[in-house]
């Protein structure tokens, strides 16, 4: 349903360019859940943005690759297309559902708005179906919160809100940024659930972006792990969680304190931090960091390489000899194996 | 061993002020009634959502906000109604590290300048270069090449390192640490919560440790206070927390983190809990978790449950109803 083919976005900076998406590839099936997970500044949320080429265009330029949806290019789509395709076809969620709100809207209308940008409606109809939305994504007593301000709603009632806004014209394609990254647990379960409820009821296709690889362990069919704008390794949710082929997503799975873990384990220490993409590393980005980093890491930029049906990993050590290194490693730090 | 820090049904009020005359019109009751103590050496847990005033409750303690009743006591000492000069001592003891590594530093000084100054507010002045290089050193930081930088030169989890050394700089025995790590990111959290558990060891401190993260409190907290709408629902030792909480509250929480391991967390089953959290400036009747908890009656809308203990040792639980060993292996980790 959707393909990405050797995506590039630069951010054209006074610091310099940016080179926040370098290369990235990959599909998604209709019906199934793509999680996308990075760290801040890796390029997961230009990434997001440029499958609906909402990034503002300057800084953002698309020198090379091609977006497919359906077999359209959106890169090269003209803006009437872009337009009708954006929420009717694609829609997003974001983070902040405060600012993606307009506070000075009743929510029945932002909603009614929605529904007949993209569906000729009779204003009563619209109403209808704007309530029938709004019980969809579990708001209690719909048709007296229509009238009100997104500003009398909580957090994770403004999120359903929003949820319910992007289903308006029932999407094919539901992106969503950190949807539950402003929420408290209890709330994120609540929204964690709904998505799950919508993709069952209506068969949407989801792209997830997160940096809690938790959310991603409970939704995802499919997981890409993004660092430094690239794709270092993408498979199965089992693949990524119990067959682990990259040193940064290995390292990260071992860096998050546990619910489920005992109390002497110690967490793995990454050295340093994300790297400035202005001035990305020589040869394998995430060598300065990596546990497993050997000379030769300085000089090459590994591809993704096959490791598995449909597993790949970006990383120059073959899978025995990271498996080798993996126990090394573990016990040079004291963190877990497995 | 005794109790370093005690806080005895502790209060803390907001006025609500309404209209021309700003009448007070009602009370925000962030804190209503807790009461905890921390022992030397240990490291106390508070989890809690936003709004179940446990900011509050780290500004009371380190003496930032007056409660309206009830008592703290450091070292056996009360200080709700000390005088300025008699918080000035207390602090030497007790510091504070905050949630947001950008606006805690000032960003006009240097990080040199930040660890330096509450040694020079206390007068330690003696070897002032090479105390600030050895509290560099101690957090990770490299002294000859960071000493005369700016905070806007470093990134969260080095910022939130200066922090931590201003705040270790006086040798304090209490450390109060308010989200000291929600703000970084994942892989950087990590080394944070690595450094606050060295330091522990190596200084022998004391921590009040905050945070929303269950993962975190988990990992790092020798006793867990959970915490909602101003009052305490469950106290118990970071064992029994993970494998045998009872408050259906606590219950709720637990199985609402996500956990990275997609076979247990596509297995486990999930509470859900309906609705929102109450206003703390109107909060239920009774047990204020009535209103949202799946195994309240009407019994729990008139009394308030007070914690204690009930059939797990060393755990003190505010609830009629606690999770039985049955029911709680059903929401299995």
């Amino acid at each position: 349903m959707l393909e990405v083919n050797n995506l590039h976005v630069h951010l054209d900076t006074p610091a310099g360019l940016v080179k926040a998406v370098d290369g990235v590839s990959f599909r998604l099936e209709a019906g199934q859940t793509i999680g996308i997970v990075g760290e801040s500044g890796s390029g997961k949320s230009v990434l997001a943005h440029s499958l609906t080429k909402l990034n503002p265009e300057p800084p953002a330029t698309y020198p090379k690759g091609e977006i497919l949806f359906e077999g359209e290019n959106i890169l090269t789509m003209d803006k009437k297309r872009l337009r009708n395709l954006r929420g009717k076809e694609i829609a997003m969620i974001f983070q902040d559902p405060m600012s993606s709100l307009n506070p000075v809207f009743r929510i029945g209308r932002q909603l009614m708005e929605a529904i007949q940008t993209h569906q000729k409606l009779p204003k009563k109809e619209a109403r209808q179906k704007a309530i029938e939305l709004l019980i969809d994504v579990g708001i209690p007593d719909p048709e007296r919160r229509m009238q009100d301000y997104p500003h009398q709603f909580s957090g994770g009632m403004r999120q359903r809100v929003l949820i319910a806004i992007a289903l308006a014209a029932r999407p094919k394609l539901l992106i969503a940024d950190e949807p539950t990254t402003a929420l408290d647990v209890t709330i994120q379960a609540q929204i964690i659930e709904l998505l799950k409820s919508i993709q069952k009821k209506y068969g949407t296709s989801i792209i997830m972006i997160t940096h809690d690889l938790g959310v991603v362990a409970n939704l995802a069919d499919r997981i890409l792990v993004m660092y430094a704008g690239k794709i270092v390794e993408s498979g199965s949710t089992a693949d990524i969680f119990y067959d682990t082929a990259m040193p940064y997503t290995w390292s990260l799975l071992r860096s998050i304190p546990r619910l489920d873990a005992g109390a002497s384990e110690r967490l793995l220490h990454i050295e340093g931090h994300p790297p400035n993409l202005i001035h990305p590393p020589k040869g394998c980005n995430f060598h300065p960091r990596c546990p497993f980093a050997r000379d030769a890491c300085l000089q090459t930029d590994p591809p993704l390489a096959e490791r598995g049906t449909n597993h790949m990993a970006a990383c120059i050590l073959t899978k025995p000899e990271f498996d080798k290194e993996k126990r090394a490693v573990a016990e040079r730090k004291g963190v877990l194996l497995s | 061993m005794t109790a370093l820090l005690e806080i005895k049904d502790l209060h803390v009020h907001f006025p609500i002020k309404n209209g021309v005359l700003q009448k007070t019109t009602g009370h925000v009751k962030a804190l209503n009634g807790i009461d905890l103590n921390v022992k030397k050496g240990e490291i106390l847990g508070i989890v809690g959502e936003s709004g179940c005033g446990k900011s509050t409750l780290a500004r009371s303690i380190v003496g930032l906000q007056k409660p309206t009743s009830g008592d703290i006591l450091f070292d056996g000492n009360t200080y709700t109604d000390a005088s300025a000069k008699e918080l000035y001592e207390l602090r030497r003891n007790m510091q504070m590290v905050f949630q947001d590594p950008y606006t805690s530093l000032n960003p006009r000084m240097k990080v040199s300048e930040s660890i330096a100054a509450p040694l020079k507010a206390y007068k330690k002045t003696k070897n002032l270069e090479s105390r600030v290089k050895e509290l560099m050193e101690l957090v990770g930081l490299n002294p000859d090449d960071h000493y005369n930088r700016l905070p806007h030169e470093f990134s969260g989890g080095q910022r939130q390192r200066i922090g931590i050394a201003r705040a270790i700089a006086l040798e304090p025995q209490l450390i109060v640490c308010d989200e000291p790590v929600s703000a970084l990111d994942v892989s950087v959290q990590a080394q944070v919560i690595n450094l606050f558990q060295d330091l522990q060891k190596k200084l022998d401190l004391t921590y009040v440790f905050i945070a929303h993260d269950l993962s975190v409190i988990n990992h790092i907290a020798d006793r867990v206070a959970v915490m909602y709408l101003g009052k305490v629902m469950e106290r118990s030792n970071r064992e029994s927390f993970q494998t045998h909480a009872q408050h259906p509250y606590t219950n709720a929480l637990l199985s609402a983190v996500p956990l990275p391991d997609p076979d247990k967390e596509r297995a486990r089953e999930r509470i859900v809990l309906k609705g929102e959290l109450p206003s703390p400036a109107n909060p239920p009747s009774g047990c204020v978790f009535h209103t949202r908890c799946p195994k309240a009656t009407e019994f729990c809308k008139t009394n308030i449950p007070v914690p204690e203990e009930r059939g797990v040792p060393g755990q003190e639980v505010a609830c009629f109803y606690p999770v039985g060993a049955e029911e709680k292996a059903r929401i299995t980790l």
